[in-house]
């Protein structure tokens, strides 16, 4: 086992930490902000990801498809909110289980109505499809660099909206003290809705822009929302810092528990909940 | 400026507010008296929207604003100082006032960062320091602050001095006489009736969610016993 080979694992496990987080970001904010525990979350993923194949497949053009399905997903994200998810703020967490839940049998029919139920692909794009080579026999692919970038940056534009706008106040107060948001005039539904399409739109991003690397298939959302249960709680529900701390370490353990002990790779994320909860209860920033 | 007609409001199936008729004319200060659970603070959030009345109007301005929520109610001019203060933990200071910036329905901006923070000098301190880190008496400067960045033609008050050390309360209301010298409207709910008496222009007495008194401070401060009698003074 070479350096190499573990700096390549290292770097596969970032670049999956940064995709989770893009889908766990939006799932702790609106849980944290909203108090909606929204188990339809995963199923922006997937319709990012089919949207993004289908427009690949109409336009032609990958860059096209992600862009396209970004206004689409953050649409289909604001539409639930405005219909459904709205009428479950002051309901208890069992009916929005049942709710959402309901939501990811709705989405899983559409999709295979709409899509069938066949596992699909995009062709990496030949502008993308070469690798930086790191030794003799290992070399890294570009493209899951390029998706490292954009995650990465997106990481850092959703720092500064939260941490340096007025927007960005108006949603961390909305996590402390919704009703006292709307006692200074804010209107606390449209920001519900805003902050729930934009969390549909980056988990549909993420979706979208990890069709070159994984397969599009259906179920594909499921995954990822446990995933994402599993950062949310061990950043701390709210917190998006934490979400991404927390991205991160699923990132790398699910990763390097693939290479290093196969035959407990599915444990090790829950290992590393278990572990990081029993030091931090409420998780990391709670 | 504000005007209200027969507000019945119920917590499920206890009836709190009688069929209260409440107004507020333009600059107006008006204190809002009663007892402990006269329904002081209940007739305040009916008129604002965030506990529904069953019946009655709200009219801001002469706009009906039944039935509207909270936070369009809030823009038609209001400002409002909850009870317990309403801090976010997660703000800071600076963030607290920035965050509530906002011309007023006139589209003045007469009170801006500097002025509140210059009204409250002690704030100026604080700036880096979340919320609910400050003293009880900061939080309720804070909370002032905020509501003057909203650029209010009304002011409500609830409680704004409970709780806080003389000093400190003293500096309160003499910020709250600042304020209506300015020309805001305000509802004020307080528990000091002798400062209530000198500074508001009308006051309005509360008995198990209905108006009892409702006039100028000479005809209490003449008759004594109408204040024994419903304030227990
Ligand atoms: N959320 C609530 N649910 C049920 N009953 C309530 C609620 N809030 C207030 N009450 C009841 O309604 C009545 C009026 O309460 P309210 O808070 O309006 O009184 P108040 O005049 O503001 O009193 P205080 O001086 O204690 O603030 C009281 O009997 C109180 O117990
Ligand atoms: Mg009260």
């Amino acid at each position: 086992m070479d350096v190499w080979f573990f700096l390549i694992q290292l770097l596969n496990g970032v670049q999956y930490g940064l995709l989770l987080f893009l889908v766990a970001s939006g799932l702790t904010l609106i849980f944290g902000i909203m108090g909606i525990i929204n188990l339809a979350h995963g199923a922006f993923y997937m319709l990012g990801a089919y949207l993004a194949w289908w427009l690949a497949g109409l336009t032609g053009s990958l860059v096209a498809a992600v862009v396209l399905s970004l206004p689409l997903a953050a649409l289909v994200g604001y539409v639930i909110e405005a219909l459904l998810v709205r009428t479950l703020y002051k309901r208890d967490h069992l009916d929005q289980v049942l709710l959402t839940y309901g939501l990811i049998l709705i989405f899983n029919e559409a999709q295979r109505i709409l899509w069938g139920n066949d596992v699909h692909g995009i062709a990496m794009p030949t502008a993308v499809n070469w690798s930086v080579r790191l030794t003799e026999t290992l070399s890294y692919p570009v493209y899951r660099v390029i998706l490292s970038g954009i995650c990465a940056a997106l990481a850092v534009v959703m720092y500064v909206v939260i941490a340096k706008t007025r927007f960005g106040m108006w949603v961390r107060a909305g996590a402390s003290n919704r009703d006292m948001v709307a006692a200074l005039g804010i209107n606390v539904k449209l920001l519900f809705g805003v902050v729930f399409a934009v969390g549909a739109a980056l988990a549909g991003l993420a979706g979208a822009i990890s069709t070159p690397i994984s397969s599009v298939a259906p179920g594909m959302g499921d995954t990822v929302l446990i995933l994402c249960f599993v950062v949310v709680v061990i950043g701390g529900v709210g917190s998006v810092k934490g979400a991404f701390l927390g991205a991160m370490l699923i990132g790398l353990a699910d990763t390097f528990g693939k290479v290093f002990v196969p035959d407990f790779a599915s444990f090790t994320v829950y290992g590393v909940m278990a572990a990081v909860l029993l030091w931090k209860p409420r998780g990391l920033f709670a | 400026m504000l005007h209200a007609t027969a507000l019945h409001t119920y917590y499920g199936a206890s009836h709190v507010l009688h069929g209260i008729d409440f107004r507020v004319a333009k600059g107006e200060t008006v204190a809002l008296m009663g007892r402990n659970g006269m329904g002081k603070s209940t007739l305040l959030k009916s008129m604002l929207g965030i506990v529904a009345p069953r019946s009655g109007k709200v009219a801001i301005l002469g706009r009906d604003v039944t039935g509207m929520e909270t936070s369009a109610v809030i823009r038609q001019g209001i400002a409002y100082v909850p009870e317990g203060r309403g801090m976010f933990h997660n703000l800071t200071v600076r963030e607290h006032l920035l965050m509530a910036a906002r011309a007023g329905t006139d589209g003045r901006r007469d009170w801006t960062y500097e002025r509140v923070l210059e009204t409250f000098p002690r704030l100026a301190e604080r700036l880096d320091n979340l919320g609910t880190h400050l003293s009880g008496g900061e939080q309720q400067m804070l909370s002032i602050g905020r509501a003057l960045m909203t650029n209010p033609q009304l002011l409500i008050l609830d409680e704004a001095t409970e709780g806080l050390a003389p000093l400190i309360r003293r500096d309160i209301w003499h910020v709250i006489r600042a304020i209506k010298q300015t020309g805001i409207a305000s509802i004020i709910v307080d528990k000091n009736v002798g400062v209530l008496l000198d500074l508001a222009d009308r006051h309005v007495i509360l008995v198990k969610g209905e108006v009892v008194y409702d006039g100028g401070p000479e005809t209490l401060k003449s008759d004594s016993s109408i204040l024994e009698r419903h304030i227990g003074l």
